[in-house]
């Protein structure tokens, strides 16, 4: 990989150059309008929750009065989501929303910022913008539904998977070293990088010379493709984490809580290193990004997101039958129950212990990239979700390969059934209170046994 | 060699004097001789020290903006703010192993943090836009003349400026000898003891769960003060500056200096804000000259540094120097309980 950002010179230049005009087109880039004389303008769009595209709404009433409340013009939208209305003389100009003639299901994201005051200079076309949310946004709610709890216990439960397949890792390795690894979000950023890296460059399209040859070498690879790669990398660097930093560190002896500090540290060398490079944008994967969602009975689910649940599961029961079935499974439940006991019965601990961080490392891959598939990809996800996968891990019982799934689960479903009674802004709040909670009524989780605390 | 001829080292060695000794190395100073109490005497993993000073500073923010009161009462409210804070997350966890108060202090910072700047809470905190007129108060206390500038050679700060900075520093070495005392007393030597062995003090009747609430409030208290001295100076309390990231500066600070030592947090402070400092002027001049090509680093990127240069700080001297700069070693053998 080269040293610089992420686009090379060629595709990056592409890149960048489509995100402009997709920018512009979006109304986000506020272009200057040809147009003699002043006038104030606003576009009203909301993004569709599931589609993640900008949508225009067409016919809402739009008053534009000076400061002092006389009244210059009103108009209504045209089916862009435009309104033009020319004034006179640069000033300070206040465009009113009528939220009555909003469509249903839109509202303002504030409710009380039904007005937007504009300073248009001479000559010159000034925008105003309004916030529009679509679905669960504005307080306006009516009573709940059983679509809506439905619907949103199987959103819950899918991002419960997504976070179960990062929470396993980070249980085991605790489990079997007494290690809490803070910098296991980025192994999760770090899945969704790779992957977004081969979908667009493919293996080897990061140096220049190489991009223009033919996929998979250059020029990016399917996205199933790119997440089997993504998946080989997380587990290989789990492996090197551990090879290289932690098992010397536990050879020397160190204390758990230094370890501790240290997986801070590389949190944040990771994560700031990711931005460095990535950039602070989200963006999308090449592939499966614009999907309708199919009805199934009452709910709604994109394509994408049933099969990467479906997969989810099938990961999660293989690595149930490993751990239950298999001798390395077994070996690793042993060393995570009593590890003195595991050692003087003839298992190979460090063995175990670099296997668990593997697998660890894959799975943490694995579920970035759902994560990047199902929401955006973005530098920070991993520590959006630590918290989380902190609090289901918590939740099930640290140091459980069941308990993470299950505490995942539940505080997956919880976020998003939650969302029914509290702003979705403070939906995460509820998930770490709940942790906050079973740590004064059962610390030692659902599945955990008293004795590991205290 | 003409890149070390284009650098001015005059600016770089000015910048890193005045960020050493600046309202920033006051700040951190304070929250890690607070985090000292917790880690390094105590042996609590507060990851959540900027959760702490968030409740200091939105304490006084209200204080004077939301309940009207002078300043010196509105201080009080942030002191009782982070004692209320200490509380909550000590109840649930001080019982429990180490690493369980690690997570629920991060996750209590961020919980602080999303609903200081939630919608819901827009009419008491003014949300994401923040606290902003309530610095005047304090401003109106200021003795020197705002206009001019006051300090020698290099450091030279505006009045208001260097009122707080001057009062920040009093704080801080007025702290560092509270906690030096503190740690000499009685009440300092069963804290360290429950810190090496908590089963032995409460073998010997002392109520370790107590002691422990006792110095989570002491050092929690600590770093409201820091957050307070922060958003006086900066005269806003914006909820996006105590992001978790503030934390683990914090930690490297503490660590930086020596953990378990009076006034290593201190002298941590002013080495790391004063490195700081000097590698961002460096790399940016190095940018803004051209040596470094904008293709590898622009602008933007220059900031994003410090933050791996902190992150690799840390693990690098949690492997390489536990002890810090002046801690020793006993005093960093700790282990999980």
């Amino acid at each position: 990989m080269t040293a610089g950002r992420f686009p090379t010179p060629t595709l990056g230049r592409s890149v960048g150059v489509a995100l402009l005009v997709l920018m512009t087109l979006l109304g986000l880039a506020a272009p200057a309008l040809a147009q003699e004389g002043e006038a104030v303008t606003t576009t009203l769009t909301y993004r569709d929750p599931e589609t993640n595209d900008r949508v225009p709404v067409s016919n809402v009433t739009i008053s534009v009065s000076t400061e002092d409340g006389e009244v210059l013009g009103e108009g209504v939208t045209d089916e862009d989501g435009s309104i033009l209305v020319p004034v006179e003389g640069a000033g300070r100009y206040v465009l009113t929303l009528d939220p009555d003639t909003l469509p249903e299901g839109v509202s303002l994201t504030d409710p009380d910022r039904t007005t937007a005051t504009v300073e248009a200079e001479v000559g010159q076309t000034v925008r105003a913008i309004f916030g529009l949310t679509f679905g669960e946004g504005g307080p306006a709610r009516e009573g709940i539904t059983l679509r809506q709890v439905l619907q949103l216990t199987v959103e819950g439960l899918k991002l419960g998977l997504f976070l179960g397949m990062a929470a396993i890792g980070l249980s085991l390795i605790f489990g079997t070293t007494g290690l809490v690894n803070f910098a296991h979000g980025e192994m999760v950023t770090w899945g969704m990088l790779t992957a977004y890296f081969f979908n667009f460059f493919g293996l080897a399209g990061a140096f220049g010379f190489l991009a223009g040859l033919p996929p998979p070498l250059g020029g990016g690879v399917n996205l199933i493709i790119a997440a089997l790669f993504a998946v080989v990398i997380g587990a290989g660097t789990g492996w090197l984490v551990d090879a290289w930093i932690f098992a010397p560190l536990r050879r020397r002896g160190t204390s758990l809580i230094s370890q501790l500090v240290i997986t801070i540290g590389l949190s944040i060398l990771l994560r700031y290193i990711f931005l460095y490079i990535f950039g602070g944008n989200n963006r999308f994967f090449r592939d499966y990004t614009a999907q309708t969602a199919m009805k199934i009975g009452l709910v709604e689910i994109t394509p994408k997101d049933l099969i990467t649940a479906i997969i989810s599961i099938l990961v999660l029961v293989a690595v149930g039958v490993l751990l239950q079935g298999t001798k390395l499974g077994k070996a690793m439940r042993a060393v995570a129950d009593n590890r003195d006991l595991a050692e003087s019965s003839g298992i190979d601990v460090q063995r175990v212990i670099r296997l668990v961080w593997t697998f660890g490392g894959a799975l943490a891959g694995l579920g970035g990239v759902f994560i990047g598939l199902s929401e955006q990809v973005s530098w920070l996800i991993g520590f959006r979700i630590l918290l989380l996968i902190f609090a289901g891990v918590v939740l099930g019982g640290l140091g459980t390969a069941y308990g993470a799934l299950v505490g995942s689960l539940l505080v997956g479903i919880g976020i998003q059934v939650s969302t029914l009674f509290i702003p979705i802004e403070l939906k995460n709040v509820g998930a770490l209170a709940v942790l906050a909670l079973v740590l004064v009524i059962r610390p030692q989780g659902i599945l955990g046994r008293a004795e590991r605390v205290g | 060699m003409p890149v070390i001829a284009a650098i001015d080292w005059g600016l770089v060695l000015d910048q890193t004097i005045q960020a050493g000794l600046g309202v920033d190395a006051v700040v951190f100073a304070l929250a890690a001789i607070g985090l000292n109490v917790h880690f390094g005497y105590s042996g609590l993993l507060n990851f959540g020290q900027v959760g702490f000073m968030a409740m200091g500073a939105y304490g006084v923010g209200l204080g004077i903006t939301l309940w009207n009161l002078n300043p010196y009462l509105s201080l009080l409210v942030g002191v009782g703010f982070a004692i209320v804070l200490a509380l909550l997350l000590g109840v649930p966890t001080l019982r429990l192993r180490a690493d369980y108060l690690a997570i629920v202090t991060i996750a209590a910072a961020e919980i602080i943090r999303i609903i200081a700047r939630s919608t819901a809470m827009r009419p008491i905190t003014r949300g994401a836009e923040g606290l902003n007129e309530f610095a005047g108060d304090f401003y109106a206390l200021n003795p020197f003349n705002p206009s001019i500038s006051y300090g020698i050679g290099p450091l030279q700060y505006r009045g208001n400026f260097f009122f707080i900075i001057l009062v920040g520093w009093i704080i801080t070495l007025l702290t560092v000898l509270f906690v030096w005392q503190l740690m000499r007393s009685p009440w300092g030597r069963v804290v360290k003891a429950i810190r090496e062995d908590e089963d032995a003090a409460r073998a010997l009747g002392k109520n370790a769960y107590w002691y422990k609430m006792q110095a989570l409030i002491i050092g929690g208290v600590i770093g409201g003060v820091a957050g307070m001295v922060q958003v006086i100076a900066k005269a806003t309390v914006q909820p996006d500056t105590f992001v978790p990231p503030i934390t683990f500066f914090i930690w490297t600070v503490l660590i930086l200096g020596g953990v378990g030592k009076t006034f290593s947090p201190v002298v941590g402070s002013i080495i790391f804000w004063g490195l700081l400092a000097f590698t961002e002027n460096m790399i940016r001049q190095l940018v803004f000259e051209g040596f470094i090509p904008s293709t590898i680093m622009d602008a933007n990127q220059v900031g994003q540094v410090r933050f791996m240069l902190v992150g690799i700080g840390l693990a690098m001297l949690m492997i390489f120097r536990p002890q810090g700069i002046f801690g020793s070693r006993e005093e960093m053998a700790l282990d999980d309980r």
